[in-house]
């Protein structure tokens, strides 16, 4: 079988001598979305920040569409196409939502025009709103602001840490929406969620972490119909 | 009762020299802001930088008075102004590549940093004494006054004057030129928003793949045609003394924090709010008063708050209030 498009292949590392993740692995195929969840503390975010560079790694290696990128800083891997939109300030809350998405395409060379038109088509209330502060929008359409400033580098893959912390859940059901519809233009998407049951309905595949390492791997429908998943992590 | 001329003193007296004296304040404040803001720290040495840039721009000035240069009846140290611009630039940078960088790749706290910017005041402060003194200067040539208190008595046939020297002006008029082009560099160029950008959330400016390096190079240039341009306009109104520089910080840094520290706005309307809060103290309203009331109730006194040696004065305390009941000052910026 052919490499995943990203994986984090057996990543060990943590913020200081102690190890959070322990052999831990995620990967994303091409157009697919992957989930992390698990329980509090099990180092979902950690994960992430691993796959993107802002973690040094002891031991496993992040390949990225067979290149290995182990090495490359978290700028240098948005410049090989990864987007990272953080769980917290995520936004440029002073400056207005056309000037956020202005600096999500601060490396691109080219007239960005038409991508950011294909934003604004994804979030239309964006749109409508680019000349306000993002700091003045609700909880919702900031994190559609967050995702929007990731995607203006057009990124081959987008990883979102919990998009749907602090959010209704109406507006977490048009988020999943919005990202079912990025990854159908070809975009794989990883992303921790906190929402662990509305996360896997929609998942290609899932991870289950526990203290840092990989506990259950399948596709998102086997993962809700496991009952030992269902059970200790979605609550039954 | 006579308010036409009431009015004319008033102008006179307290708006226009408060004008001008605000617009030198908020020059110099913008810099403090803007340095504030990107690089995360309280610039002491900004009231020297203000002295080094205008003892650059007072010697080219000599330079070109002694070789015949002249600005017709504007200050010929309009014309020397870009030498001292790139001079405190380059000064700038400098200092920043062997100084500040150091102590930002160690992410030094900002507490550190302030201090860091006091030792870089001193040697400033001795740097410019060593080559101009510690002298008075003067540099102000070219017409000395727009229109004269005499000119204004014929030409309205009020008792009252109104003198609007060139220096005046020309202080207003470039300080709004420069306020201008710097809120249109920061609200429309990419350089401008990416510097908006590294101030308002660092880490995000970075994922972005904004240039860290770049932007604080920017600011440092900037910072030094702030601080030059305050610099001169102040010595083209008042005087140049370098004591008298590093003085003024304390009346700038009451302008950025009073506007709100990080909020160029905020330091534009906090160097008026200071300017006037110094003019109006320290002014003695005898001659209005008595034109506003009768004859009857003519003040004996002065009418003077405080005696304009006490001028530092008011800019403390008004930093002390807004510290104390609005700590992010009048336009909401980030907190001391």
């Amino acid at each position: 079988m052919a490499e995943p498009f990203l994986i984090g292949d057996g990543m060990t590392g943590g913020y200081g001598a102690a190890d959070i993740l322990h052999n831990c692995t995620i990967a994303v195929e091409k157009g697919q979305i992957a989930v992390i969840v698990g329980p509090n503390g099990a180092g979902k975010s950690t994960a992430m920040k691993a796959v993107f560079g802002m973690l040094k790694l002891r031991g496993g290696r992040v390949v990225l569409d067979g290149e290995d990128i182990t090495t490359l800083t978290p700028q240098a891997r948005v410049h090989k196409g990864m987007g990272f939109v953080p769980q917290t300030h995520n936004i440029f809350t002073s400056m207005t939502v056309e000037e956020n998405l202005e600096m999500g395409a601060f490396i691109r060379e080219d007239d960005f025009a038409d991508t950011m038109a294909q934003v604004y088509d994804l979030f239309p209330i964006l749109k409508e709103k680019r000349h306000q502060a993002a700091g003045e929008l609700s909880g919702g359409q900031r994190q559609q602001v967050a995702v929007g400033r990731a995607l203006m580098t057009r990124p081959k893959v987008l990883m979102l840490d919990e998009p749907t912390a602090g959010v209704s859940p109406i507006v977490m059901d048009e988020l999943f929406d919005r990202i079912i519809e990025i990854a159908r233009t070809g975009i794989s998407i990883l992303m921790v969620e906190q929402n662990a049951r509305q996360a896997l309905e929609i998942a290609d595949k899932g991870y289950v972490l526990v203290q840092g390492a990989n506990r259950f791997t399948d596709t998102g429908k086997a993962l809700m119909a496991d009952p030992e998943v269902r059970r200790s992590f979605l609550g039954g | 009762m006579d308010i036409l001329n009431a009015l004319v003193a008033f102008l006179n007296f307290v708006f226009i020299p408060g004008l001008a004296y605000g617009s030198q304040l908020a020059l110099g404040a913008l810099g403090v802001t803007l340095i504030y803001g990107i690089l995360r720290f309280s610039n002491f040495a900004h009231g020297d930088t203000m002295a080094f840039g205008t003892m650059v721009t007072i010697l080219v000035t000599w330079w070109f008075q002694s070789i015949g240069i002249g600005f017709g009846p504007l200050p010929t140290a309009l014309l020397a102004l870009p030498f001292g611009i790139a001079a405190t630039a380059a000064l700038l940078l400098l200092t920043d590549r062997a100084v500040y960088r150091f102590y930002r790749k160690q992410k030094a706290a900002p507490t550190i940093l302030v201090i860091v910017s006091l030792g870089v005041m001193f040697v400033m402060n001795g740097i410019v004494r060593l080559i101009i003194g510690v002298e008075d200067q003067s540099f102000a040539d070219g017409a000395r006054f727009l229109i004269t208190a005499g000119d204004f008595k014929t030409m309205t046939g009020l008792t009252e004057g109104l003198a609007i020297k060139t220096t005046q002006a020309v202080t207003v008029v470039t300080a709004g030129l420069t306020v201008a082009f710097l809120f249109w560099f920061l609200q429309k160029t990419r350089t401008g928003k990416s510097m908006r950008a590294f101030s308002d959330n660092e880490d995000l400016a970075l994922l972005s793949g904004i240039n860290p390096d770049r932007v604080v190079q920017v600011t440092w240039i900037l910072a030094a045609a702030m601080a030059t341009i305050a610099g001169v306009l102040y010595g083209l109104d008042k005087s140049f003394k370098p004591f008298t520089y590093f003085q003024l910080l304390l009346p700038i840094f009451a302008a950025a924090i009073v506007g709100g520290l990080g909020s160029p706005l905020g330091a534009i309307a906090g160097g008026f709010v200071i300017a006037f809060s110094e003019v109006m103290v320290t002014y003695a309203w005898k001659k209005v008063a008595t034109y506003l009331l009768p004859d009857s109730m003519a003040p004996d006194g002065l009418l003077q708050l405080m005696s304009t040696d006490y001028k530092f004065a008011v800019s403390f305390s008004i930093l002390i209030l807004v510290l104390i009941f609005m700590p992010t000052g009048l336009f909401k910026g980030k907190s001391v």
